[in-house]
């Protein structure tokens, strides 16, 4: 009986670990599928977490401090979007750039609420389906940003694939020269596909301070923005296999903390290390099986109209 | 939008030399705002941010200390970044140089050891940071995996090795429990230039490397193929130039650097190995090549404005208790206004009257 519910609770951490990834990725690899290589994740998704718990915390309300932290996360991007889409600047510099001011605004932010709590976001229960054994409250007792993610994954999925803005939005990514000649205005799409990422990592960050972990730790971000980005490249740019990559990282960041915790004799900085060192291992193997090839023909190509 | 870009075909030199001090006054302009919003006042602010370090001799040493990591590893960087590759790893590499250089410096402790030992463990430094920044260079020459992000992933994963040796096998044992290693001996430090302050001969060597950096990268076949290999690919290839070389060295070079500086660092001011031996070096360097327009020269010019960051942030933390991500904001802004006003450069702005542009 005791090791049902420990089951349970590893899984259920797992998918609270994923959930974070899964959020950040599903945007940036909109962004990606306009052409726009964003590697702002880090920052973006580090001043949603840190506006996010600010609001959260001022104002007592959870769907506000949301709210804020995907409205940071949008602002963010409009910075990026603004470098690298409307002045041509490197989208590989522009990205760093943010990275660095997002963690530094965040930082700023959350001096003022460094060993504060938060009660975290309450798990809503789905009668009847979260009393199965097992399963039932790892499927069906989690908050609202497990839901949230899966409807996102489902809303990007069939909106890249089913609608006809997925349809453009495709054809931006993959011919821009093509794209403008049909008379798409290339730069809004671009733009509006990094705000839409933008708003994801400010939700991955909240999800982070408001659910996952509730408190406010500068760098609590911890590189999840980068493995994101690292999901996009083993999905092949297509969303259902983020759901694999994103759970399949939940799943190695948290068993390492239980064997961290069972206390093998192995190194604990060894078992930190593995998230990272299986981003690499899995960057590596996509690209060696030549999966890489999913990419968008114009990702990273900036777009300067001459007509 | 009324607005459109032009391409220029001649770049302006006064451009070039103009476009990063456009960067620095906006960043002040967007600092002035910060403070403001901070409830300081701007002219204070900016007093013991940015003048105050400059008045007196021992913070002027202080600010040559924090250049000289920024110098080094900036340089290499922009061998990297000339021939588009993208090795944002830097700080692992730095990490990584200074844990091979202080395996001596901890092997012959306490030992009758000779003056080589120091000439040597920059040797080892450099080997160690170059072995580790060909990771990402293999990988990406051999499988195709972008060099950004396993070069980045590297950073955690030397971190964590490092905070594992100083906490485990080279834990001093007479430390207390304290998680570094012992301090090292004379022969395995890094002799300073003046008694008096901290500034040590670190500065000469990456004075060195600038100088012959310059030379390789403007005079030279080798700098010349970088180049070309990063603006023009097909050309370089019709042009004989093997691509996979071009990789392999840009990321030796500019890991070697990173981890000489490494070693400098640990082996100088900090005099033993720590978890922490880097205020983010390796990442503030990438602004200091953008900012001096990946010409050894110009980093030189920009790794100490950005040294005087880190100076001013730490008198900032003291004297008005500002958060020290003061400094990560300053240099963040930094490198966006320096991306931005190269557009004024690279580009010519024109009024488009009546025509709807996408």
């Amino acid at each position: 009986m005791l090791d049902t519910v420990m089951i349970g609770a590893v899984l259920a951490s797992v998918v609270a670990a994923a959930t974070t990834l899964l959020i950040a990725s599903l945007g940036e690899l909109v962004a990606e599928r306009a052409g726009t290589l964003n590697l702002g994740v880090e920052g973006m998704m580090i001043i949603g977490a840190a506006v996010g718990y600010a609001t959260a915390y001022s104002s007592g309300s959870l769907l506000l401090g949301t709210l804020a932290a995907v409205l940071a996360g949008m602002a963010l991007s409009l910075v990026f979007a603004t470098l690298t889409i409307w002045l041509a600047a490197n989208q590989v510099a522009s990205g760093l750039a943010t990275t660095i001011l997002g963690l530094g605004l965040a930082g700023l932010i959350g001096a003022s609420f460094v060993g504060t709590r938060l009660d975290a976001a309450p798990a809503l229960d789905i009668p009847g389906l979260s009393d199965l054994p097992i399963l039932g409250k790892v499927a069906f007792g989690q908050d609202a940003f497990v839901y949230a993610s899966v409807a996102l994954l489902a809303l990007v999925t069939w909106g890249l694939a089913r609608t006809r803005i997925g349809l453009i939005l495709r054809a931006v990514g993959e011919s821009h020269a093509a794209a403008h000649a049909l008379g798409h205005p290339v730069r809004k799409i671009r733009t509006l596909a990094v705000m839409f990422g933008g708003a994801c990592a400010g939700l991955a960050g909240a999800h982070l301070s408001l659910a996952y972990t509730p408190f406010w730790a500068s760098d609590m971000t911890a590189g999840r923005g980068w493995i994101a980005l690292a999901l996009v490249v083993f999905s092949a740019w297509k969303p259902l296999w983020l759901l694999a990559g994103a759970y399949l990282f939940g799943a190695v960041s948290i068993l390492q903390l239980h064997v961290q915790g069972f206390g093998l004799g192995i190194p604990s900085q060894l078992l930190s290390s593995l998230p990272y060192l299986a981003t690499v291992a899995a960057l590596v193997l996509i690209s060696a099986m030549k999966r890489g090839q999913g990419a968008p023909a114009s990702l990273g190509v900036p777009f300067v109209p001459d007509r | 939008m009324p607005l459109k870009l032009e391409r220029q075909e001649n770049v302006p030199l006064a451009g070039l030399i103009a476009a990063p001090f456009v960067a620095l006054a906006v960043t002040l302009v967007v600092g002035a705002v910060m403070f403001l919003a901070m409830g300081q006042d701007p002219v204070e602010a900016f007093r013991i941010y940015f003048i105050d370090p400059l008045g007196d001799a021992y913070t002027l040493q202080e600010l040559v200390v924090k250049a000289c990591p920024l110098l080094l590893i900036g340089v290499g960087l922009a061998f990297c970044y000339r021939a588009n590759r993208w090795n944002i790893g830097a700080e692992g590499q730095y990490v990584v140089g200074a844990v091979f250089g202080s395996w001596l410096a901890l092997a012959t402790h306490g030992t009758e050891a000779g003056p080589w030992v120091l000439p040597a463990m920059l040797v080892l430094g450099a080997l160690g940071g170059a072995a580790y920044g060909l990771i990402p260079a293999f990988l990406r020459v051999r499988f195709g995996a972008s060099e950004i992000l396993t070069s980045l992933m590297l950073v955690y994963v030397a971190q964590l090795g490092l905070d594992y040796l100083v906490r485990g096998p080279w834990r001093d044992p007479a430390g207390f429990n304290f998680p570094q290693s012992v301090t090292f001996d004379a022969v395995a430090t890094v002799p300073l230039l003046f008694e008096e302050g901290r500034m040590h001969a670190g500065i000469v060597i990456a004075l060195v490397v600038v100088v012959a950096a310059t030379f390789v990268l403007g005079r030279t076949l080798v700098g010349f193929s970088i180049e070309l290999g990063g603006s023009a690919p097909r050309a370089a290839a019709f042009a004989g130039f093997d691509e996979r070389r071009v990789t392999y060295g840009v990321f030796a070079v500019s890991g070697a650097l990173a981890g000489l500086a490494g070693i400098i660092e640990v082996a100088g001011p900090i005099g033993n190995l720590q978890p922490s031996i880097s205020p983010g070096y390796g990442f503030t360097a990438i602004i200091a090549a953008m900012l001096g327009r990946l010409h050894p020269v110009g980093i030189l010019v920009s790794s100490f404005i950005l040294a005087l960051t880190y100076i001013g942030g730490e008198a900032a933390q003291i004297s008005l208790r500002m958060p020290f991500d003061v400094t990560r904001v300053f240099q963040g802004t930094l490198l966006i206004a320096i991306l931005a006003a190269d557009v004024l450069v690279r580009y010519r702005i024109r009024r488009v009257e009546g025509v709807r542009h996408a």
